[in-house]
């Protein structure tokens, strides 16, 4: 492991010693704490202390909540209920936890976009990028399941749809789906699961959470500059780092705290913005909202869900060729599941040799209409799908891989990237020398 | 193709009118001034309870508020009763009781610790969760600007509701099923109102209910203005109580910790510029040589 050479703990009373021969739990913790973390770090890289601080909160919120929660399809919403007018201070748990989930949200596609603007997924970090992607797809299942609880009009439909998308898978689809619910239809089988797994996949996260960390931790942070912190010996490497407690721990808090601001006003003034009102109307399989719309997180994947129907060209040449087997409903469930793989794919995908996208004039533009692309995406996806909402998500989704497929290996090609800082110290002298006094 | 190309890409970006939107026919919800707007705003407590006159008087016979506890009409922030009140007005209403007459069950008077009966009927929806269930006119574009600038959400559509109800357009068949109202947009529709492009020429559409509301159907006990518009806005805060009886509570709650966070945020954007101050001295020497 090459890790960044620093300062190790040294036990040094005589209890210390006897615990560090045995479980040498201090020292892992303080390597963890103290790790060298370059200097130049800027506020794009607060976001993964949000983001353990919101799991927590939702592991806790949660646990609450589920004291006095029952998940029975007669009694669910009604418990719902109860907890925000009969538990002390319930409503106030509920809430955070119901708008915590989109903090987690706000906050993991801050993450992701400073890992792909600053090329935080390439080469040593694939694994790290890899774990993150993981999480993401295993936060948004959670997310999902969590919708479902209350049993509301939102979460009954919303879950017929997206356990039917499973369905339109060839040949085994409706087993899948059958498989997923416990049943043929969405009811108390799926209910109950659903509740099973939203319990656990939190842990599983926290879990995770340790190894996307020991990954990084093992290869260094990337930086805003892309390159490397020198390791040649301890004394170079501390003209480029400082470690990370005091000094991330205490900037990383001001920021948390800046956003929790932002986020307990949201929670204490509008708490209902962010979800569905329809979600306060009992779940009645009778009778079927008139627009199925997911929480915003999902709009994004959702839009490009929709974007492929039966008249895209495309859509009908790869009917054609795999002789009906895809057809338009499962190519659009491929789309949804590859625009997050194609994610997962950058780190091979992209071809330039320069890391951070601060040096890449050309990257820069791409990228920005990725970002535009993004929020256009995630408009769109609320949006009826009739003309222009149709050829919006159309021409958005297909920029979403064109910029992973065509784009990226492409830019590496043509693009004449600016000069780098041969070192962090460089930049960050050149920082915070700069200012006129 | 094209033209369709540069079209989508110009709406995408905001450069198009709203003609596109104007199509769906959007009903016109109109703007109360409720005084449990904005972040500092709370319930009116005599509004409170003429909305629960209202309710009890008019509402009651066919609507339920199968989730609200006689009990919590006493609570501070809400219509605030006394509980000897709350007693006498409960037992008005009759639950069903499964374990009198030796477990067979039986009607009894309620009691502040039991809930509102659930709609007696079949047809007429509970109310207890109305005002947040309602709330889905998120401003124009979807973009929710209407619900953060004007404050309006599920109150201004049930008061709008109950205020709009008019005359049927002339085009409507008379036998038409249900009630003309220029806001709910949910129910029947007759094909002869709609034009050769498939829009609706009016607003709103056929509702079956019968309008509940006319001016003057209670007497206030406070004495306050009993015409249509009063009425209608008094059942909506009260309606907006029962979805949310502790927002008084969770707002005060918001306020203490958005503060505690605001001056934490202070303390430590000052521990923080004084932790690194000696490193960013160090880097504006190193870049003056």
């Amino acid at each position: 492991m090459s890790g960044i050479p620093h300062d190790h703990y040294e036990p040094k009373t005589g209890a210390e010693k006897w615990l560090n021969s045995r479980l040498p739990v201090i020292g892992l913790l303080y390597d963890t704490l103290m790790i060298p973390t370059p200097k130049n770090l800027n506020w794009m890289w607060i976001w993964g202390i949000v983001l353990a601080f919101t799991l927590g909160l939702q592991i806790i919120t949660g646990i609450v909540l589920v004291m006095h929660y029952t998940p029975h399809v007669d009694l669910a919403f009604a418990s719902i209920e109860h907890i925000m007018r009969d538990v002390n201070g319930g409503h106030m748990i509920r809430y955070f936890h119901m708008n915590g989930a989109s903090l987690f949200f706000i906050a993991v596609y801050a993450h992701i976009f400073r890992g792909l603007y600053y090329g935080s997924y390439k080469a040593p970090r694939e694994v790290t990028w890899i774990i993150g992607m993981l999480m993401y797809l295993i936060m948004m299942g959670t997310a999902f399941m969590g919708y479902v609880l209350p049993w509301g009009q939102m979460s009954f439909h919303g879950t017929a749809v997206i356990t039917g998308l499973f369905g339109a898978i060839p040949f085994i689809g409706e087993s899948i789906q059958t498989w997923l619910l416990g049943a043929s239809a969405v009811g108390q089988p799926a209910l109950n699961r659903f509740f099973s797994l939203h319990y656990l996949l939190p842990f599983v996260l926290a879990g995770l959470t340790m190894v996307h960390i020991w990954a990084f931790h093992s290869t260094g942070n990337n930086n805003p500059t892309g390159v490397e912190v020198r390791r040649g010996s301890k004394e170079e490497a501390e003209k480029d780092t400082l470690p990370f407690w005091p000094y991330f721990v205490i900037k990383d808090l001001f920021a948390l705290a800046v956003i929790l601001a932002a986020f307990v006003a949201v929670v204490g003034f509008m708490p209902n913005y962010l979800g569905h009102p329809d979600n306060y109307i009992p779940a009645n399989p009778l009778a079927t909202p008139a627009h199925i719309v997911p929480e915003w997180y999902f709009l994004p994947f959702y839009a490009i869900l929709r974007a492929f129907t039966a008249d895209v060209w495309a859509v009908q040449f790869v009917q054609f060729i795999t002789f009906g087997i895809v057809d338009a409903k499962f190519f659009g469930v491929l789309a949804m599941f590859g625009a997050i793989a194609v994610m997962a794919l950058a780190p091979w995908l992209d071809t330039s040799k320069v890391r951070s996208g601060r040096y890449r004039p050309m990257f820069k533009v791409w990228f920005a209409l990725l970002c535009v692309d993004f929020m256009v995406l995630m408009w769109v996806g609320a949006q009826s799908t009739e003309f222009p909402f149709d050829w919006i998500s159309l021409i958005a989704s297909t920029y979403w891989f064109a910029y992973f497929l065509v784009i990226l290996p492409l830019l590496g090609v043509i693009e004449k990237p600016l000069a780098q800082p041969a070192t962090i110290e460089e930049d960050f002298n050149a920082h915070y020398g700069t200012p006129a006094e | 193709m094209f033209r369709k190309l540069t079209l989508s890409a110009a709406i995408a970006f905001g450069l198009s009118s709203g003609a596109v939107m104007a199509a769906g026919g959007e009903a016109h919800v109109e703007d109360f001034a409720f005084s449990f707007e904005g972040p500092f705003g709370s319930y009116d407590q005599m509004q409170l309870q003429r909305g629960l006159q209202v309710y009890t008087e008019v509402c009651s016979a066919c609507h339920g508020l199968e989730h609200v506890r006689f009990g919590t009409l006493a609570d501070e922030g809400g219509p605030h009763y006394d509980l000897d009140d709350v007693w006498d007005y409960s037992a008005n209403f009759e639950v069903w009781d499964p374990e009198l007459a030796d477990g067979d069950g039986d009607y009894r008077a309620a009691t502040p610790a039991d809930k509102f009966p659930s709609s007696s009927l079949n047809t007429a929806p509970d109310l207890s969760l109305m005002a947040k269930a309602r709330a889905g006119f998120h401003g124009p574009y979807g973009l929710g600007i209407n619900q953060i600038i004007k404050g309006m959400g599920g109150p201004e559509y049930i008061a709008s509701l109950l205020t709009g109800y008019e005359d049927a357009p002339s085009c409507a068949p008379e036998d038409f099923d249900g009630y003309y109202n220029t806001v709910f947009t949910a129910g029947g529709y007759p094909n002869e109102c709609i034009d050769e492009d498939g829009n609706h020429m009016y607003p709103g559409s056929w509702i079956s209910m019968a309008p509940p509301l006319w001016g003057e159907d209670v007497e206030y006990a406070d004495g306050h203005s009993n015409d249509l518009h009063h009425e209608a806005a008094d059942v909506a805060a009260f309606l907006m109580w029962t979805a949310e009886p502790k927002m008084n509570a969770r707002k005060n709650a918001g306020l203490t910790g958005f503060i505690f966070l605001t001056v934490l945020s202070v303390l430590l954007y000052m521990t923080n510029k004084r932790l690194w101050a000696p490193h960013k001295k160090k880097a504006k020497e190193a870049a003056k040589k």
